[in-house]
């Protein structure tokens, strides 16, 4: 039932383009891009136990190195993009060797730190990252010559990447690894006294995270053609964050699901009110308050006892 | 000589602003365990209603404001944590995203009221004129407000280690359920706490004013600043925010000054090194 149900929901993705206007579609891609973000972040945040708020950092990072191998460089964008993800891998590898020293409210102060450094980095070296005016006249692949320029072509590629990247995240979660994993983050010591190498696991976990990240950065960029340091700012990482929380943590589809109402709301929101920053602001501690288990996580409890407590 | 001499008092007095911000900070982490990240928006807040109170009421000159405005902040920070953390006392990442919302939400209402021109705070008219010392001049109003960090560094350290509330701080931070166990009343003491470290993160603000102004985005400047100084001085440590305060101080003025594209990236170098031989601070007891 649950198959069947996802195969359904899958071919009206595929095929919503066909009766939906441009903006919807936009819009639609925006929610794929950001909700790979969102389950990035919850690699961490959910199933590692280890709360980020420094995860715009790949996705910025991965932007700006496409951006600047294809215009400063004359890469094409299919090596520029092999380029940026594996910088940015290597970036996560440095930044979790750091953050990774600590857990808990100090990893998510030092991830915070070492966002907030990047974001003055984009803001301050202006010869790499043309600083506040941000890099423009970027372009989009063109994978095996088919064009991407239209938004219909660029929602299906996104949505290819998306279904691969929840499949593969589902697997990593779902093998012996995530399980590790997850025993990091329920009991850390006994994991540990059972001969698990904590720190080992958290790092590739960060890496991983690192990776996906860096994916939804460049089509972040391919979409929007153009990079500010906005995309590194606490706000960014803060709104994958919500995303996160907001879907339920620790669950596959509930990133999807907060980063989806994120984007609708923010769409939306910017049509009738200029302070996107304050609604999140409320967003926030409407969740942390009244919803602090997230929406699919409470939707599906209230869905279990309707059922009987089958769960 | 002169451009070091400077650059050494501009660092000197950007390492008080950074005390003022992150002895808060590092009080309320160690005591309470919630990373505060309204803590810059406190600042920008201090900052902002500061420069309004000068320029608009009469009779109100810098160092009323700073006192006013504190006490103002404070009963800010007091609501937030009454009203709000409170009731999250056991769900420690509701907390930090709680203030997150905070901070977005104080900021975005700043930018709404001031608008995004950045509004410049009048240095005293008694400490315009430069000060004369070997030779060489000095900005008066900068060697003023180190002098403000310390004699809060002095008033917080006699707070903590000679007084008997300072003592029921100490032993909150050292071992809370003990601590409530034998009568402290822990929970007063959080508000407190609270009060404080948002009541000195707002009055800096003030003394800040006149070397940065009031700007949208001055909370997104400071609190990354402040947050190195936390992970270089250690949690909960005075002394290691004092410390700390004056490293990043230096770091960030130098940085600005000689390398300005790569300033941020310098401030990577001190908080790798101390994470990767002392994860917990240089004067740090706890892991954060």
């Amino acid at each position: 039932m649950k198959r069947i149900s996802g195969v359904v929901f899958l071919a009206l993705l595929c095929v919503f383009p066909l009766f939906a206007g441009d903006f919807y579609i936009n819009l639609a891609s925006q929610i794929l891009i950001a909700a790979i973000f969102a389950m990035s972040l919850n690699l961490l945040v959910g199933y590692g136990g280890l709360t980020s708020l420094g995860h715009a950092s790949f996705l910025g990072f991965a932007a700006y190195a496409s951006a600047w191998s294809t215009t400063h460089m004359g890469l094409g964008v299919g090596t520029a993009a092999v380029v940026a993800i594996l910088a940015t891998m290597v970036m996560a590898g440095l930044f979790g060797m750091i953050a990774l020293r600590a857990t808990g409210l100090g990893f998510l102060m030092i991830t915070l730190a070492l966002s907030q450094v990047l974001w003055g980095l984009a803001y301050r070296w202006v010869a790499v990252t043309n600083g506040d005016n941000g890099m423009s006249g970027l372009v989009r692949p063109a994978p095996f010559g088919i064009s991407l320029d239209s938004g219909a072509n660029y929602y299906w590629f996104t949505l290819v990447v998306f279904v691969v990247s929840y499949w593969l995240m589902a697997i990593f979660v779902s093998s012996a690894f995530g399980s590790a994993l997850r025993g990091t983050r329920d009991q850390a010591r006994r994991m540990s006294a059972l001969g698990h190498d904590v720190w080992m696991i958290r790092w590739i976990t960060f890496i991983y995270a690192g990776f996906w990240g860096a994916v939804s950065g460049l089509l972040y960029v391919y979409y929007t053609k153009y990079i500010h340091p906005s995309s590194l700012s606490i706000t960014a990482s803060a709104e994958g964050l919500l995303s996160v929380i907001a879907g339920g943590s620790g669950t596959l589809g509930g990133p999807v699901v907060g980063a989806a109402l994120l984007i609708i709301l923010k769409n939306y929101a910017s049509a009738y009110v200029e302070r996107w920053n304050m609604l999140l602001g409320f967003v926030f501690l409407f969740i942390v308050l009244v919803l602090p288990e997230g929406i699919v996580p409470g939707l599906k409890r209230i869905f279990s006892r309707r059922q009987g407590g089958q769960s | 000589m002169q451009f070091w001499i400077i650059q050494g008092l501009n660092s000197l007095a950007l390492g008080g602003l950074l005390f003022l911000l992150a002895s808060g900070f590092s009080l309320i982490f160690g005591l309470m365990r919630i990373a505060n990240l309204t803590h810059g928006a406190f600042f920008m807040l201090g900052a902002y209603l500061g420069a309004n109170a000068i320029r608009s009421i009469d009779g109100v000159n810098l160092w009323t404001a700073a006192v006013g405005t504190g006490l103002l902040v404070a009963a800010a920070g007091g609501l937030l944590e009454r009203l709000v953390l409170r009731q999250l006392s056991t769900n420690p990442l509701g907390q930090v995203l709680v203030t997150l919302g905070m901070s977005f939400i104080i900021a975005d209402a700043c930018l709404m009221i001031w608008g995004g021109d950045p509004i410049p705070v009048p240095t005293p008219a008694d400490l315009r004129k430069p000060l004369l010392l070997f030779g060489f001049a000095f900005p008066t109003y900068r060697v003023v407000v180190v002098g403000c960090a310390i004699v809060a560094a002095i008033a917080l350290y006699g707070l903590l280690e000679r007084t008997r509330i300072g003592a029921m701080i100490r032993a909150g931070v050292d071992d809370m359920d003990m601590a409530r166990a034998i009568g402290i009343p822990v929970s007063a003491l959080f508000t407190a706490v609270f009060c404080l470290g948002a009541g000195i993160a707002g009055a800096g603000g003030v003394l800040g004013g006149p070397i940065m102004s009031a700007y949208p985005g001055l909370d997104a400047d400071m609190l990354p600043l402040a947050l190195i100084v936390v992970i270089l001085g250690g949690v909960g440590s005075l002394l290691g925010a004092f410390v700390g305060s004056f490293i990043i101080g230096f770091i960030y003025t130098f940085g600005i000054a000689l390398l300005p594209d790569l300033a941020y990236v310098i401030l990577f170098l001190p908080m790798i090194v101390v994470i990767a031989f002392r994860p917990q601070g240089l004067f740090g007891r706890i892991g954060a």
